[in-house]
């Protein structure tokens, strides 16, 4: 197949080797498993168990139900449940720090493993053939199944797009471009043939004759893989696309594979396309022929701290401190933590975060991996600017974000900015210019809610002035009914005083 | 200027630094200095640290009296690098005030008024060697021939201490004109230009560096070992230099067929003076010229444009530094202008329409 050039990105070491050659391990049982309510993009879950209270593995313990969205806005109804990892015994529910950089405290159940791991009643196995595509998209709703790859947008509400959007291809993101990371690459070459099977159902769900499988060159293995699973699949194929950051982000896989670029502001559904993630495929294939929900997903533990790097099958609210006792510990006091990959990654410190749907890599990077430099002054040199995928000017949007010109930022381009960090990557003066977009986009949305607070303000003043003006008239009708009844006793009783005066006289 | 840690992603890097940059440029330049030094002897030698030792004093100054930290910023690279462009464009044995007046206004005028590294709009090495240029005319055109370091002739460090320094020994008998003062002077008379002495052997003597001129005038081979070195780094990018020798090349090119009499070949003109050092190490200073490559192809043939107007029409024999500092001033406004296309919307910058999506179905 032809493809076609993305301008921009970076090549960065890619360390892959440290675990691209470890098969996917289980990990003992932890002690505890903290559970986030919310793990996805949209409205958080509500927990739906008691302290105290047992439940097995695959139960249902938070959601957020129909009446819980009543109250968001109609257009973004948009959540996920979750359910219990294993069976055992609920022991808290309450807010506690959020695996997020801003250690934000969020609602999080507490779950003690009684070692059974017995699985509760489970929804029957779907067969894909014979069912109908909203019955497999509710089954991949209840299964609280979100993008793999990171971004953990619920795939059920993603393939609402088949609704209003004509869609010809599916394309099955298998370009795992962050440096380290390497599940995504195991998970192909260890399970291709359910990662394929869930491929087949995504096909059947959303009508689509044509499904590109998308694989960066250098996995020679699990392109393999693949191509043996795929067999004689219709419409299907392996397709390599060159190892380059970040050739994994949606939008330029998309201007690789098919020359067009996803119109600013639209979805890849505007050009007919719809992207999944091979791990979301792998997750659908176990919800609908096993009736299992998302409770697990494979993990890559590297970096040069990390004593024996590897890639685990996880259970989701494992922490992150028995993840690595499980990987025999730090080698060196690690100079940066991060959930995800170098490039992207939220950093952390504390080791007792939970292990979420969308935590494909925890790593431990030394100081030389990681090389602080000193932050300088600009010197103009221009090496963000071809390293930007997005085709923006960083040094540019930095100046001005830096200035809180958010406005002229957003003229130039802010909201373009996909946060891939490549500019960051080459800035010789290393100026944390991700940190500065980031710091831009709050306050872009903090602008927008302000418009729209300010539109229902003066909507509420307007109605409540109406209100006022209305009482005033009311009251002044009042008053003046209120006089003329005065005036007309006064009258009355004058004209009784003069008849009484006209007696006596 | 901070090691604050970062609390946002990359937590990686590519090898790329300030100084390192700054060094691998001062690498480059290395091979075409040495060559001068060697020419030029020891005189050439003492006044190349005075200017960079002076630039190192006036940085330091400025940073203590701007209240910023004095050593990180002195030792990027930024103020020797600076200084070291400055001993380029002067005559070789320019008196010690020329070199601490050069660094001076190079580093207090050229960078620190408007703010430090990154913020200035002409370039510093360029601004004080006009600035000179036109405040003491005799003193930086006073060229002479080449008294190779260790040659019979050549002054001793004692005696290059005493012209430096007390403007000592006659050394009249040693000026020469550079060859583009002798066709000057032979346009002013209405003269053929051929009767300039180098022209009949220019090429190969200017490659080699035996014409009389400034330091950085002298071994054109030794700069474009340099400024290749450079470009195969990925320090430079190719489109000044080539936009500019491109430029330069085809008016100067056009203006010598059409009168061979008043404007000397093509060759002359790329090869003579500073247009060599200035394309691969004055243009192409980051901080004044423009940032994205297409802006960088504009500034380089305005550069070589303006250099072939100023040496054929003006009255100063030499052109490159007045033409840089032009365009420098153009540069805010070619990055103005030039900007490039953010994915997902058309050139003006409207998100792409649907008709792609037309294209798509089909």
């Amino acid at each position: 197949m032809k493809l076609f050039e993305i301008k921009g990105g970076v090549l960065p070491k890619d360390h892959k080797e440290l675990s691209a050659n470890k098969a996917i391990q289980e990990v003992p049982m932890p002690l505890e498993l903290s559970l986030p309510m919310h793990q996805h993009i949209g409205i958080a879950a509500k927990p739906m168990v008691q302290v105290g209270e047992r439940v097995t593995k695959g139960q249902l313990i938070g959601l957020c139900a129909t009446q819980c969205l009543e109250g968001s806005a109609s257009n973004n109804r948009i959540t996920a449940p979750v359910h219990a990892p294993t069976s055992g015994r609920i022991s808290n529910i309450a807010m506690q720090r959020s695996p997020h950089p801003s250690g934000l405290p969020e609602m999080m159940v507490t779950l003690q493993p009684d070692g059974a791991d017995r699985w509760g009643a489970l929804p029957r196995a779907l067969d894909p053939a014979s069912s109908s595509a909203s019955e497999l998209v509710e089954r991949i709703q209840q299964s609280g199944i979100v993008g793999m790859g990171g971004a953990m947008f619920p795939t059920a509400a993603k393939l609402e797009a088949r609704k209003y959007s004509d869609l010809h291809s599916l394309i099955i993101n298998g370009a795992e471009c962050e440096p380290y990371l390497t599940a995504d690459d195991r998970l192909m070459r260890e399970q291709a043939q359910k990662i394929v099977d869930g491929i087949v159902i995504l096909q059947h769900i959303l009508n689509v004759p044509n499904v590109i499988i998308a694989i960066e060159d250098r996995r020679v293995h699990a392109v393999d893989a693949m191509r043996t699973a795929i067999g004689a699949h219709k419409g299907m194929s392996v397709v390599l696309v060159p190892t380059r950051y970040p050739m994994g982000s949606e939008k330029h896989l998309i201007k690789a594979l098919t020359g067009q670029e996803v119109p600013s502001g639209s979805l890849p559904s505007s050009l007919g396309l719809i992207v999944n993630n091979v791990g979301t495929a792998y997750a659908i294939h176990e919800a609908v022929r096993l009736g299992q929900p998302l409770i697990s997903r494979i993990v890559t533990v590297s970096g040069g701290a990390i004593k024996n790097p590897g890639n685990y099958h996880v259970l989701l609210g494992t922490k992150v401190s028995h993840l690595v006792e499980t990987c025999g510990g730090f080698s060196q006091q690690p100079e940066q933590m991060m959930i995800g990959g170098p490039m992207m990654g939220l950093p952390f410190s504390d080791l007792e975060v939970p292990i979420t749907k969308g935590t494909n890599g925890i790593l431990a990077l030394t100081k030389s991996e990681v090389k602080p430099g000193t932050h300088r002054p600009c010197i103009r040199c221009g090496a963000c600017i071809p390293a930007c995928p997005s085709g923006l000017e960083p040094q540019d949007l930095f100046v001005l974000v830096r200035n809180e010109k958010i406005e002229p930022a957003i003229d130039a381009g802010l909201a373009d900015c996909i946060l891939c960090g490549a500019c960051s990557y080459v800035c010789p003066s290393h100026i944390p210019l991700v940190q500065f977009f980031n710091y831009g986009k709050g306050q872009a949305l903090e602008m927008r809610n302000e418009v729209v607070r300010a539109a229902r303000l003066k909507q509420l003043s307007d109605e409540r002035s109406v209100r006022v003006e209305e009482k005033a008239r009311q009251k002044k009708a009042k008053q003046e009914a209120r006089k003329k009844a005065i005036a007309a006793r006064k009258k009355a009783q004058e004209q009784e005083r003069a008849q009484a005066g006209e007696v006596k006289a | 200027m901070s090691r604050a840690k970062t609390i946002s992603a990359p937590f990686t890097h590519a090898i790329t630094s300030v100084p390192r940059t700054m060094l691998l440029v001062m690498l480059a330049l290395a091979p075409a200095t040495a060559f001068s030094l060697y020419q030029f002897g020891w005189p050439a030698i003492i006044l190349f640290f005075i200017i960079i030792g002076s630039s190192l004093l006036f940085e330091a100054l400025s940073l203590l009296i701007a209240r910023k930290p004095v050593t990180p910023f002195l030792l990027d690279g930024s103020a020797v690098l600076t200084g070291w462009l400055v001993a380029m464009a002067l005559p070789p044995w320019a008196p010690w005030w020329i070199g601490v007046l050069g660094g001076f206004i190079a580093i207090v005028f050229g960078k620190h008024i408007y703010g430090g590294l990154g913020q200035n709009i002409f370039n510093p090495a360029m601004v004080a060697r006009i600035a000179l240029l036109i405040s003491f005319p005799l003193e930086m055109t006073f060229f002479m021939q080449p008294q190779p370091l260790f040659a019979q002739q050549s002054p001793n460090f004692l005696q290059a201490m005493d012209i430096i320094f007390m403007g000592g020994i006659n050394i009249d008998a040693l000026t020469s004109a550079s060859t583009l003062t002798q066709i000057k002077v032979l346009q002013f008379d209405g003269q053929s230009i051929e009767a300039a002495t180098g022209l009949v052997s220019y090429l190969p003597t200017a490659m080699l560096g035996v014409l009389p001129g400034s330091m950085g005038e002298m071994s054109v081979l030794s700069l474009i070992v340099g400024g290749v070195f450079l470009l195969a780094l990925r320090i430079i990018s190719w489109h000044t230099p080539v936009a500019m020798f491109a430029s330069m090349a085809l008016i100067a090119g056009i203006a010598h067929f059409f009168n061979p009499a008043f404007h000397p070949g093509m060759w002359t003109h790329l090869f003579s003076g500073g247009f060599v050092l200035g394309a691969f190490f004055i243009a192409t200073d980051y901080v004044t010229q423009p940032v994205s490559n297409s802006g960088r192809l504009i500034f380089g043939a305005g550069v070589g444009a303006l250099t072939f107007v100023i040496r054929a029409y003006s009255i100063f024999p030499e052109g490159v530094g007045f033409a840089i500092l032009l365009m420098n001033a153009m540069t805010p406004l070619i990055d103005h202008y030039i900007k490039p296309r953010i994915f997902g919307r058309s050139k003006s910058g409207e998100p792409l329409a649907s008709e792609q999506l037309e294209r798509g179905r089909q």
